[in-house]
């Protein structure tokens, strides 16, 4: 497959605007084939968010069409929690399962190859190939000092594998950038924790990337949302079988933990109405057993899935994974200086005086219920203050980003629902950056952002070749 | 280009920050980035027209303008344009007073209702009109809130609102005379059958 090296896509439009004939599919979509993934090893060490330090990594990564002459065809793909680097085609010509999105990249899809040159890294602590809790730690090849029951057997991280940032998967995959001479990014493309690394990455590198596809994400996770990866985390955490995370040196693994975390992520990912179509109530026996085996149909998808999940996860990559999640905050390097007070006042506040404060209404609501309704006032003009507060951070982060963002999000999805696409939406329109935001109509929850939905291809295919019209605009204040 | 683009364009200073409420395929946003180099966004609910634009390189945001424009912080727009959706939207009024806290000046196309063919088909006929600016039937029009010029000039007035200018426009026929031409600007409320006005806050 050639790659078109009289790549139009970045002149400008210099006459009526046309009507793209990519805004709809090709017909003859067609597989990027059989691929080999690459290993890149980095021998210079990383130094992490967390600042610990990895004396070296590799990444496992995949590619798809061609490079172009003046490298300027590349996008980079981001995956999300439990995906890879494997993101389209077979890895044989036996292979029944395509790649996580087979249906985005390929020639004449909505990534279209023919044109385009598609990377595809898993990131690390990640369990597919590249460095993670799961290969060889450096440190423990000839000491003897690491595990007294260990002898001189070179060990895996295990739980010794530092935290990771979404921040720190960027910078690893900046420097992938350099070892493949591509200066910048014709787009990158992710969804769900890929989206929040497209958006850190036209933060941290806004020179880097003309274009950022950010889908089913969210500018940083909710209190809901780390509620839920706590109760993973848990779930993992408190099985016998985890031994601290050195599961693999004590020659157990923690099954029944994973299989729990990834149920419980998993419902977060479909809807009340797909699982209703899809289950209902249906019974796998046709009646009652009163008894605690499988009865529902959906008991017994939930633990087939898990136990998949199961058998090709790390337990701790899986908790990782999560951590990253949950410390995503691309405002984290823009700190604001518009609303001292309210912050000063809850960052200060200790778990005793939150506890106190909280024994203290419940108090003068028995006391007076007028209070009650004064609290209300109270919470809603603090929402509407941190709504406020969380604009502003997010306009300090995205103040000097330099490329045109598309945001999709899916109606269903209640795990990054909407409102969440649209705050960073706000954000970028109130700093003047070229924006385009799609909602679509789409049943099947957070897990939509994998769907073959014809209007949701359409876009990301239309916005990946849309002649690049649109100048960006120095923040200003108010207009007058 | 649609005649009430032309007049638009006129009313809009060069780099300017735009907002365009449903701008459809983007075609008036794309004809002012290139004519005049404005910035800006638009609006749109319509899932094609949405994609069209995207695939144009314009940016565009799906939302519905009866939502409002809450989003928008003051004064965050030289000029909202909005053409040929005011009488769609459930609170008109409400929504130009957003238009005039979110922008310095606003630019805005309705159908007219009092047009002469419109009051044919209502006094004579005794039925909905239905025309070339207003080509559905009653049963399935989106045009819920229909006013004339004189309507909006009478809602103008009542909210403090000043009209910088306003032109009168008939492109149901094509190649007017002089003399249709003069005619149209003498009697307006009666012979154009869109209109196209420019307001700001008083």
């Amino acid at each position: 497959m050639n790659a078109r090296s009289d790549n139009t896509s970045d002149q400008h439009l210099n006459s009526q605007p046309h009507t793209n004939s990519s805004a709809s599919i090709d017909s003859t979509t067609g597989s990027v084939g059989v691929v080999t993934p690459q290993n890149f090893h980095f021998a210079e060490p990383l130094t992490l968010e967390c600042n610990r330090t990895l004396p070296s990594f590799d990444l496992m990564v995949e590619t798809y069409g061609t490079l172009n002459r003046d490298k300027s065809n590349a996008i980079l793909i981001c995956h999300a929690l439990s995906g890879n680097h494997h993101a389209a085609g077979f890895h044989s010509a036996d292979d029944k399962k395509a790649g996580w999105w087979d249906n985005m990249i390929g020639p004449n899809k909505a990534i279209d190859i023919n044109q385009f040159y598609v990377v595809c890294v898993n990131n690390i602590g990640s369990c597919f190939g590249s460095t993670g809790p799961t290969t060889i730690n450096p440190d423990s090849v000839g000491s003897d000092s690491f595990d007294a029951n260990s002898s001189d057997e070179p060990q895996v991280y295990g739980p010794d594998f530092p935290l990771i940032t979404i921040k720190d998967w960027v910078k690893t995959q900046a420097m992938l950038s350099d070892r493949l001479g591509i200066d910048v990014w014709h787009a990158i493309v992710g969804g769900s924790m890929g989206g929040m690394q497209a958006l850190q990455w036209s933060v941290d590198y806004p020179e880097r990337l003309k274009r950022c596809v950010v889908i089913a994400s969210t500018p940083k996770l909710s209190a809901q949302n780390i509620a839920f990866n706590e109760v993973a985390r848990q779930s993992i955490l408190s099985d016998p079988d985890f031994k601290n995370g050195r599961y693999i040196q004590e020659g157990t693994y923690p099954r029944r933990g994973l299989i729990l975390a990834r149920m419980v992520g998993h419902i977060t990912y479909l809807t009340d109405d797909a699982m209703k179509a899809k289950f209902g109530r249906d019974l796998k026996s046709g009646k009652f057993m009163y008894g605690y085996d499988v009865e529902f149909q959906v008991e017994s998808y939930l633990r087939y899935q898990g136990e998949r999940f199961s058998e090709n996860f790390d337990a701790n990559t899986y908790l990782l994974m999560t951590k990253a999640l949950d410390y995503f905050d691309p405002t984290r390097d823009y700190p604001i200086r518009d609303y001292p007070s309210t912050v000063a006042k809850d960052t200060t506040e200790s778990a005793v005086q939150i506890e106190d404060s909280i024994a203290a209404s419940v108090e003068s609501s028995k006391a007076n219920a007028q209070s009650e309704l004064e609290d209300a006032v109270t919470t809603i003009e603090d929402i509407e203050s941190d709504r406020q507060q969380e604009l502003s951070a997010l306009k300090a982060a995205f103040a000097h980003t330099q490329c045109q963002y598309l945001v999709v999000s899916f109606t269903t999805d209640w795990r990054f629902a909407p409102e969440r696409s649209q705050e960073i939406v706000d954000a970028l329109m109130a700093t003047g950056k070229p924006v385009s935001y799609i909602n679509i109509d789409a049943p099947h929850g957070h897990d939509s952002f994998l769907f073959d939905i014809p209007r949701y291809m359409g876009a990301v295919k239309g916005f990946l070749t849309a002649p690049f019209i649109t100048p960006s605009r120095p923040a200003t204040g108010e207009r007058s | 280009m649609r005649m009430d683009h032309q007049l638009a364009e006129r009313w809009i200073a060069p780099q300017a920050h735009v907002l365009d409420l449903g701008c459809g395929n983007g075609e008036l946003l794309a004809h002012l980035q290139q004519k005049l180099g404005v910035t800006g966004y638009g609006l749109e609910i319509d899932e094609d027209k949405i994609n069209e634009a995207i695939g144009n390189g314009l940016s565009i945001v799906e939302q519905d303008l009866n939502d409002g424009l809450a989003r928008f912080a003051d004064n965050s727009f030289d000029t909202v344009v909005m053409a040929r959706a005011l009488q769609a939207v459930k609170a008109p009024d409400e929504l130009l007073l957003d238009m005039l806290r979110v922008a310095r000046e606003a630019v805005i196309t309705f159908p007219n209702f009092a047009h002469w063919q419109n009051r044919i088909h209502l006094g004579l006929k005794g039925m909905m009109p239905v025309s070339e600016a207003l080509p559905y039937e009653w049963y399935n029009t989106p045009n819920i809130h229909l006013c004339t010029f004189k309507d909006f000039e009478l809602l103008c007035a009542q909210h403090d609102i000043h009209i910088i200018n306003r032109f009168a426009v008939s492109d149901s026929e094509k190649g007017h005379t002089p003399l249709m031409k003069a005619l149209i600007r003498q009697a307006p409320n009666l012979l154009a059958d869109v209109a196209i006005y420019r307001v700001t806050k008083k």
